[in-house]
């Protein structure tokens, strides 16, 4: 079995490969100076020490996201929501951070937790209609976006808007709100040291403790965790407040981090693509850390190639596409996984 | 030397998860033939099956029909080469007349209908044809088990099957229903067709096949002339090593009841009883064997054991150790030392991707000793696992293997373990050793007697006549869900005599039933 232990992780990477070099090939196509553009494509990103705080930057919010998502499709939730509770928590943050008088670091503490509840309580109603009536929670989760959307956009709107702006943005956080930066010369802020305890707390739980252990055994067979005694419509519903509260905090900790008013008019696509990032994980909490920050890379990459050569950032849409598409495409590289299993059969 | 019909050579078939279930296997089948294929349950007959019906392709090797090369990559190629195939599991639409179930997906057209008088002429002519009596217009959820096994041969037939693939066939038959099957195929056998008979029932194959090929561990031990080969020469082929179904039972003195059912009454959500006037108990010390055709109110049973009465309408009592189960849910029951071994290992029994050790724990993951503070206790679990798949001798590569890549044996062993490892005072067991090889069987076999005489309290449910007139100690009959027969020495009862009771031509009194429950 020595070999097709690593067939995963030889397909990821294969899939990974695959999708650049077709990047590679379109911008040869595209551009006028193909090896230059390729060169900003992967190097720019790395080449000082603003742009590396632009990856990480970019990353925090993807792991927050990865990490929630990682945890319902742990549990064998397919579930979309993140993305709407991100901008929700968002915006009740926001409010927080506009009308409440704390001082110092205690004003943060409160604005994110609020934000992270708001986002767990939303959360738990798709959880809810799972647990208890089998609802189908891609479905209510995807609508709870459009809602949740909604809503944000009518407090953005008509109670937050700052009428003496240019844009439609809220009002100006208070100062004591905003997190504070953790590296100089970069945007970098606490929500990383955020982050990642949460990952490493998420990752004891799911492998070390009961729940965690409840949570595994029920996304990988609920009938056989239902017949253990395990109580499998309380583990959903638990799972569902614990991605949501992840969500949220991320929503809040973005919006704290890098800004100082509200001003997602459209949702920001984070929640969206923490399932992409989950998917490359493979739902694993410590590997959300490491693909989170590899679609950051190749996103700022693209901005970089946009801003610096004659080939749009819309690159990027089409590598992630590809991605998405081999990854859950089961079939890829069967056949050779196939011959692999048949070669150590006959050794064996 | 006659030439072969059918031909597979060097037949590879390992699943994407890494089970290797076929290894360089030949088999050859000569025309007008029946041609038993004996194994133990994981030994590979099955998935070699699938690949003569098309149902799975080979990773390796090649099929010959005829002296012509051919590659099956569906069902319909095989039928178009006149193979046909008997499941296990019948394949027929319970809500279809046995006629519009024969013509299913080739019917016969009037416009854009069926023509249904068409249908039954086609069956009625199959049926005269190979001598097997249908009611064509009977529907399917009315027959019998035997029935219905008579409309999936017919159905093969009509789509001009010549090689007719039976996956045990016997499995789900009374013995006087078995006995019809044979005189059936014997018949077939006569009008040329060639049959292909999967079992692992030494008897049967003894009593009917012409020629055997025998599998172990998904290879082939040898092709013999049944008639050259004796059982016990069968049976060490197939296990590796000599068989002694016999078990040494001490006498028990069985202690007070653990488990009490009396007057247990269940209604189907339109009033249709279910279950009506079960009474039994069963006693520290005794294992108590049910022995029915399945789909006979045994499966209601259990559930109604096992936390299935939560919210469904019921009345009488069910009492483990003096408390009334019928509004617990499962952790409830099995905090009151109930175990439950599952009928179907993959659906209920474990979690296929999850470790072998992951399975072991998913009854006692709770308790103190697998606990540290708010973690789990990681070295504590380890030994645990390890300890348990050498006591049950689980072949794997080490208890972080997926269960999920095991044979069917070793699957079942790791459940058979964790529900036996947890001191229990009750064990249900529903079909322990359904789908499982001999030696695995006899394994499972030797922990129930010990579980026995640790004093505890055993509710064998088995389909498997051999097993349940061995291993019990008190034997009950359920017919259409009822306790019909109620016997103290189950060894000395005949299969024919139970198969009577199973089939409900023979019930005992009241009193003779009653004697089934223990009142305290």
């Amino acid at each position: 079995m020595f070999k097709v232990k690593y067939f995963e992780i030889i397909r990821t990477t294969a899939v990974i490969l695959i999708a650049l070099a077709i990047a590679f090939l379109i911008i040869s196509l595209v551009s006028d100076h193909p090896v230059k553009t390729i060169g900003i494509f992967l190097l720019e990103p790395l080449n000082s020490k603003a742009h590396i705080g632009n990856v990480i930057e970019m990353a925090i919010p993807l792991m927050f996201t990865g990490l929630a998502v990682s945890l319902l499709f742990r549990a064998n939730m397919f579930n979309l929501g993140a993305e709407g509770i991100f901008y929700f928590s968002g915006v009740v943050t926001s409010v927080l951070a506009i009308h409440l008088t704390l001082s110092g670091s205690l004003h943060p503490v409160v604005a994110i937790l609020a934000g992270s509840i708001v986002g767990a309580l939303l959360s738990a109603i798709p959880g809810i209609l799972k647990a208890k009536w089998n609802a189908n929670e891609l479905v209510t989760s995807l609508m709870f976006n459009n809602i949740l959307f909604g809503i944000g956009l009518y407090l953005l709107n008509y109670h937050l808007r700052d009428a003496k702006a240019f844009a439609n943005v809220s009002y100006k956080f208070e100062k004591t709100a905003q997190l504070s930066k953790i590296f100089q010369g970069t945007r970098i802020h606490t929500g990383l040291i955020i982050v990642l305890v949460l990952i490493v707390a998420a990752h004891l739980f799911l492998y070390k403790t009961k729940w965690g252990y409840e949570l595994r055994m029920t996304g990988v067979n609920r009938e056989f965790a239902r017949y253990s005694g395990m109580k499998t419509a309380k583990v959903i519903i638990l799972v569902h407040l614990i991605a949501g509260f992840i969500a949220g905090m991320g929503g809040s900790v973005e919006v704290l981090g890098m800004y100082n008013r509200f001003q997602w008019t459209s949702l920001p696509g984070y929640g969206l693509d923490g399932a992409l990032v989950a998917m490359l994980a493979k739902n694993n909490p410590l590997s959300v850390i490491a693909s989170a920050l590899f679609l950051a890379y190749i996103r700022i990459g693209a901005d970089l190639m946009a801003r610096l050569s004659d080939v749009p950032s819309e690159m990027i849409s089409i590598i992630q596409a590809v991605i998405i598409l081999l990854i859950s495409a089961e079939q890829f590289l069967k056949f050779w996984k196939n011959r692999m299993l048949l070669k150590e059969a006959k050794n064996a | 030397m006659q030439t072969a019909l059918l031909e597979m050579r060097g037949i590879t078939k390992v699943y994407p998860n890494g089970v290797v279930a076929n290894k360089d296997v030949h088999f050859s089948l000569r025309e007008g033939e029946i041609h038993a294929i004996a194994g133990e349950n994981g030994a590979g007959k099955s998935t070699l099956m699938k690949i003569m019906f098309g149902m799975e392709e080979p990773s390796d090797g090649e099929i010959v029909i005829k002296g012509e090369k051919v590659k099956l990559q569906s069902p319909q190629d095989a039928i178009d080469r006149g193979i046909g195939m008997v499941h296990q599991h019948f394949m027929l639409v319970p809500s279809f007349t046995v006629a519009e179930n024969m013509v299913l997906g080739m019917e016969p057209r009037k416009g854009v209908g069926i023509n249904y008088a068409e249908a039954v002429r086609m069956t009625e002519e199959t049926a005269r044809k190979y001598n097997l009596a249908v009611n064509p217009k009977a529907k399917v959820e009315d027959l019998t088990v035997g029935m219905k096994q008579k409309v999936e041969i017919l159905k093969a037939l009509l789509r001009g099957a010549k090689i007719l693939i039976l996956d045990e066939p016997t499995a789900v038959l009374t013995p006087q229903e078995t006995e019809e099957l044979f005189r059936e195929l014997k018949q077939l056998r006569e009008q040329g067709h060639t049959i292909v008979f999967i079992s692992h029932k030494l008897k049967e194959v003894k009593a009917i096949c012409d020629r055997i090929t025998i599998m172990r561990g998904g290879g082939s031990e040898g092709v013999f002339e049944t008639r050259d080969v004796s059982e016990q020469e069968i049976s060490r082929l197939m296990v590796g090593r000599d068989v002694v179904l016999k078990y040494d039972k001490d006498q028990m003195a069985y202690g007070k009841p653990v488990l009490t059912v009396d007057q247990l009454e269940v209604n189907d959500p339109q009033g249709k009883a279910l279950l009506s006037k079960i009474s039994f108990s069963v006693r520290q010390g005794q294992i108590v064997g049910i022995a029915g055709v399945e789909g006979n109110g045994q499966t209601q049973l259990i559930e109604a054991l096992t936390g299935g009465l939560h919210g469904v309408s019921s009345s009488g009592t069910v009492q483990v150790n003096g408390t009334d189960i019928r509004e617990a849910d499962i952790l409830g029951i099995r905090k009151l030392g109930v175990s439950y071994i599952p009928e179907d290992r993959m659906r209920q029994g474990s979690a296929g991707e999850a470790s072998i050790s992951d399975n072991l724990i998913s009854t006692r993951y709770r308790s103190k000793d697998m606990n540290k503070g708010v973690f789990l206790n990681g070295s504590r679990i380890a030994s645990l696992a390890a300890s348990l798949v050498e006591e049950f001798r689980v072949r794997c590569s080490g208890p972080a293997q997926p269960i999920g890549m095991l044979s069917g044996g070793n699957m079942q062993k790791v459940v058979v373990a964790r529900e036996c490892s947890t001191g229990p005072q009750l064990l249900i067991a529903e079909q322990p050793t359904r789908g499982v090889d001999i030696g695995a069987a006899q394994f499972i076999h030797q922990k129930l007697l010990e579980l026995r005489s640790e004093n505890c309290a055993v509710l064998l449910v088995s389909a498997d006549l051999n097993e349940i007139l061995e291993i019990s100690d008190t034997l009950l009959v359920m017919y259409e869900g009822q306790i019909v027969a109620y016997f103290e020495e189950p060894s000395k009862v005949s299969e024919e005599e139970l198969g009577l009771y199973m089939l409900g031509i023979n019930r005992q009194d009241e009193r003779q039933t009653g004697r089934a429950i223990n009142h305290v």
